[in-house]
């Protein structure tokens, strides 16, 4: 086999743990609670951009960087929650993705205001692996492994706890979960905490892989909300698998013709994945 | 009703005037106003009525590229260009719409499957870029001032194409309102399955406001191709555009027949009043303000600055006839 | 134990509660009888929070709980079990009864109460990994009333336990109000089936139009004319 589609397969399958790591966030508050996010990618762009300020602006070490982006990020979901989803909960779903969208302008164009649209760098080169001929970035395995235990990790979480039983419940009868003794407003702060946190994470990733800009939450948005739908929403290890197939159209794809037709490749998957959509998506 | 005909005759008071006696720059703000005002409100077409798209984006590509790649390629002239590229356009709305409207793919998920949509249309241009040149843009071979390519460098010719169209979508609005369609779609917005138990038919009535919807669309993509003598696929089918047509239509005001005007309005005065303002020096501001602003909209004013002026003139006629009784 | 003094409350413009008084002493099943629309479930729905008192004071145990939300009721160990049982469809029978058991105090307890719902419920036991949507309308009242029972009630609201199930199935329901009411545990029963729910209860009020109209022993209100007459077709 050609050794260059080898290592498209290759880098593939660690693009494939990027992807999964970005989804898993989106999945907790997406798949499971409903609530739409679409400003989620957007969301890890200011992981990354705290980071790159934190990192290379004040020149704290990279660590704790990392950690305060996570906590952070944790906060801003919970903030997310508070100020622009709660207030409209009890109406349209669609609303919360309009105002969402809404975050996505500002995010987008406030951090264009603070930082310019050239891309940034945080400069932290993580070596490359050399197996026989194919080389694979150091950056890209730590990201597929994280994935991999937060995927674990949250869906244990999820079915083996009484507030992941209720961040499962909630979304399946939002009224009487305060009749289990589990306050509504709690819960979905929760969920909205650490589906930040999990962007947090991404960011980090993300961070040492990528340059940031303003908007590099448009290149790979749709396509997480597209792997959350093709594992079946709320599905955690379903969702790690998506991520997979996903990136691998997109770079066994981008080996036989160009990167733009294995993304419309992949979108059009998502559009008629949503018309056979599997039992979860249509009971709601 | 006299005070929305005094709206009207005002507005299009205000838009005669231009062309005697504005400069080029006014009148570009203008000719702007009324095609995104177009434009928007075809997408409130749909909109209003719970099929909220974001994949207009889509349509206004397809509506701009057709008639552009056919002129430089095979000079077809644009009367025949644009109106293929509007027949596209419905066709991608119907094969998008049938399946989601059969399968009640609605709210949230419907919006999510147009903008996968959109971003198909954007990588397709993008990935042709040999025949569309792709994220550099195409410009339409130029032949100055010619009917039959559709070209007149002289913007007042531009501005009564714009103006033509403005109307004419409020035409279509009206007609939409008037017609049995409207009383079924927001029916239908209530309960769906009560409005299709009573024999309704759902789905003609929703593939005909998206094919409407669709081709208006596709029709303003082709005129800003025309006028603006450029196209790009981020500026015409972005994720972008799609968000900015929501928003416009959404703080104007999607239930009201000059809510997407006065969105238009909003939105280029805005930016213009920005640009002026603050030069390159804040670029990105413009859209801070908006997505606080739809935020905004959305939690405390969802039927846009229209719906809130409707809800206060309509509490005065209220009050007023309560008065004579 | 649960004392109502005067409760108003409605959604919005529409009142639907009008100055309730009523009593359940401990260890006692009281039953609310009256016809559809009377604010039956209203009534349930406040008492357990879910709808706020616009009017009135509530005690629960000598403490006024009026104004607490209904993840706090819960805490004060009043336990309600929803007019149509509303159990997370998609959740299994045992995730049903796990988040039943949410509250600090009951987490504590949960494998024990788990083997006591399900030494109650056997039938649960055998489906407890199945999907709570999947079960049928008595396994699912069973079900509802065991979350119920998981976060260890004092008092327990059972909002028209018999709706929709069979005669067999209705019977069967109101032995296990018996049984739980030998564990000691005090039942607030509302109800559309007035033969069965008087002879299980020891007192009951007629509620309509969201008033009280009659309050009285079930002996007392099985003997009265207009109940006899109006609700038991006799």
């Amino acid at each position: 086999m050609d050794i260059y589609l080898v290592e498209a397969i290759v880098n593939g399958v660690l693009l494939g743990g990027v992807l999964a790591l970005l989804a898993l966030g989106l999945n907790l508050i997406f798949g499971v609670i409903d609530v739409v996010w679409i400003a989620y990618a957007d969301v890890v762009m200011c992981g990354m951009y705290a980071l790159y300020w934190l990192y290379v602006g004040l020149g704290w070490p990279l660590w704790l960087a990392c950690v305060i982006a996570i906590v952070g990020l944790a906060g801003f979901g919970a903030l997310i929650h508070l100020l622009i989803i709660e207030p409209i909960l009890k109406t349209a779903p669609i609303n919360q993705l309009l105002a969402t969208g809404g975050l996505l302008f500002f995010l987008q164009s406030f951090a264009t205001l603070l930082f310019g649209t050239d891309f940034r760098n945080i400069g932290v080169r993580l070596p490359i692996i050399e197996i026989g001929d194919v080389y694979i970035s150091y950056a890209r395995l730590l990201a597929f492994a994280i994935a991999l235990i937060g995927a674990i990790a949250l869906y244990v979480f999820l079915r083996r706890t009484f507030i992941g039983t209720a961040i499962r419940a909630i979304a399946q009868d939002r009224d009487i979960i305060g009749l289990m003794g589990a306050d509504q407003r709690r819960i979905y702060l929760i969920t909205s905490m650490i589906g930040g946190a999990l962007a947090g994470l991404a960011a980090c990733l993300l961070a040492l892989q990528y340059d940031v800009h303003p908007f590099i939450g448009n290149t790979f948005g749709p396509l997480i909300f597209m792997i959350c739908v093709l594992g079946g929403l709320g599905n955690m290890i379903g969702g790690f698998v998506a991520a997979f197939v996903i990136s691998q159209i997109i770079a066994i794809g981008g080996y036989y013709s160009n990167t733009e037709l294995s993304y419309v490749l992949a979108f059009t998957l998502f559009i008629v994945l949503m018309f056979l959509r599997p039992r979860g998506i249509l009971s709601r | 009703m006299t005070a929305r005909y005094a709206m009207l005759a005002g507005v299009f008071g205000m838009l005669i005037v231009p062309p005697l006696f504005a400069s080029s720059y006014v009148m570009h703000l203008v000719i702007q106003i009324l095609l995104w005002g177009f434009v928007y409100t075809a997408w409130s077409m749909m909109g209003r009525f719970g099929l909220v798209s974001l994949g207009h984006g889509a349509f206004m590509g397809v509506g701009a590229y057709v008639p552009a790649l056919l002129w430089n390629y095979y000079g077809v002239t644009p009367w025949l260009g644009i109106p293929l590229g509007m027949a596209l356009a419905v066709l991608l709305g119907i094969a998008i719409g049938y399946p989601c409207f059969r399968l009640k793919v609605v709210g949230h998920y419907f919006a999510l499957v147009t903008l996968a949509l959109s971003q198909i249309v954007l990588l397709s241009v993008t990935a042709a870029r040999d025949i569309t040149g792709g994220s550099l843009g195409l410009t339409q071979n130029a032949a100055g001032f010619s009917w039959f390519a559709l070209q007149f460098p002289d913007k007042r010719y531009f501005y009564a194409i714009a103006l033509a169209l403005w109307l004419g979508g409020l035409a279509a609005w009206h007609a939409i309102d008037r017609g049995i369609g409207r009383q079924v779609l927001e029916a239908v917005s209530e309960d769906e399955e009560a409005a299709a138990a009573i024999g309704i038919d759902v789905m003609r009535e929703k593939l005909r406001v998206t094919t409407i919807s669709a081709a208006l669309t596709a029709l303003g993509g082709a005129i800003f191709g025309q006028y603006l003598m450029y196209l790009n696929p981020e500026t015409v089918s972005g994720i972008a555009v799609s968000l900015q047509i929501v928003f416009a239509a959404i703080v104007g005001g999607m239930y009201a027949m000059l809510g997407p005007t006065a969105g238009a309005l909003l939105t280029i005065s805005l930016n213009e009043g920005l640009r002026v303002a603050f030069a390159t020096n804040f670029i990105g501001a413009a859209n801070t303000i908006y997505g606080i602003l739809l935020i905004l909209c959305i939690i405390f004013m969802p039927r846009g600055i229209l719906g809130v002026v409707e809800r206060l003139t309509l509490r005065r006629v209220r009050s007023k006839s309560q008065r004579i009784i | 134990m649960l004392s109502l003094a005067a409760v108003s409350a409605g959604y919005g413009s529409f009142r639907a509660l009008f100055e309730v008084s009523l009593e359940v002493p401990r260890g006692e099943a009281v039953g609310v009888i009256g016809p559809n629309g009377a604010g039956k479930t209203t009534l349930m729905r406040v008492i357990s929070g879910l709808v706020p008192l616009s009017g009135g004071t509530m005690t629960f145990d000598g403490r006024p709980v009026g104004d607490l939300p209904a993840h706090r009721i819960v805490e004060q160990g009043i336990a309600h079990v929803p007019e149509n049982r509303r159990l997370f469809p998609r959740l299994t029978v045992e995730d049903n009864l796990r988040i039943g058991a949410f509250i600090p105090q009951a987490r504590r307890r949960f494998a024990e109460r788990l083997d006591r719902v399900f030494a109650l419920f056997p039938r649960l036991k055998e489906r407890r990994y199945q999907l709570a949507g999947t079960l049928s309308g008595g396994e699912q009242q069973m079900c509802a009333i065991g979350r119920a029972l998981m976060s260890g009630p004092k008092l327990l609201l059972m909002d028209e336990p018999s709706a929709g199930l069979a005669p067999l199935m209705v019977d069967q329901v109101f032995e296990l109000v018996h049984r739980i009411r030998a564990d000691g545990l005090t039942v607030l029963i509302v109800e559309q089936n007035v033969r069965h729910v008087l002879d299980v209860v020891d007192r009951a009020y007629l509620l309509e139009v969201g008033s009280i109209k009659l309050g009285g022993t079930s002996a007392e209100l099985k003997g009265n004319d207009f109940i006899r007459k109006s609700y038991m077709g006799l």
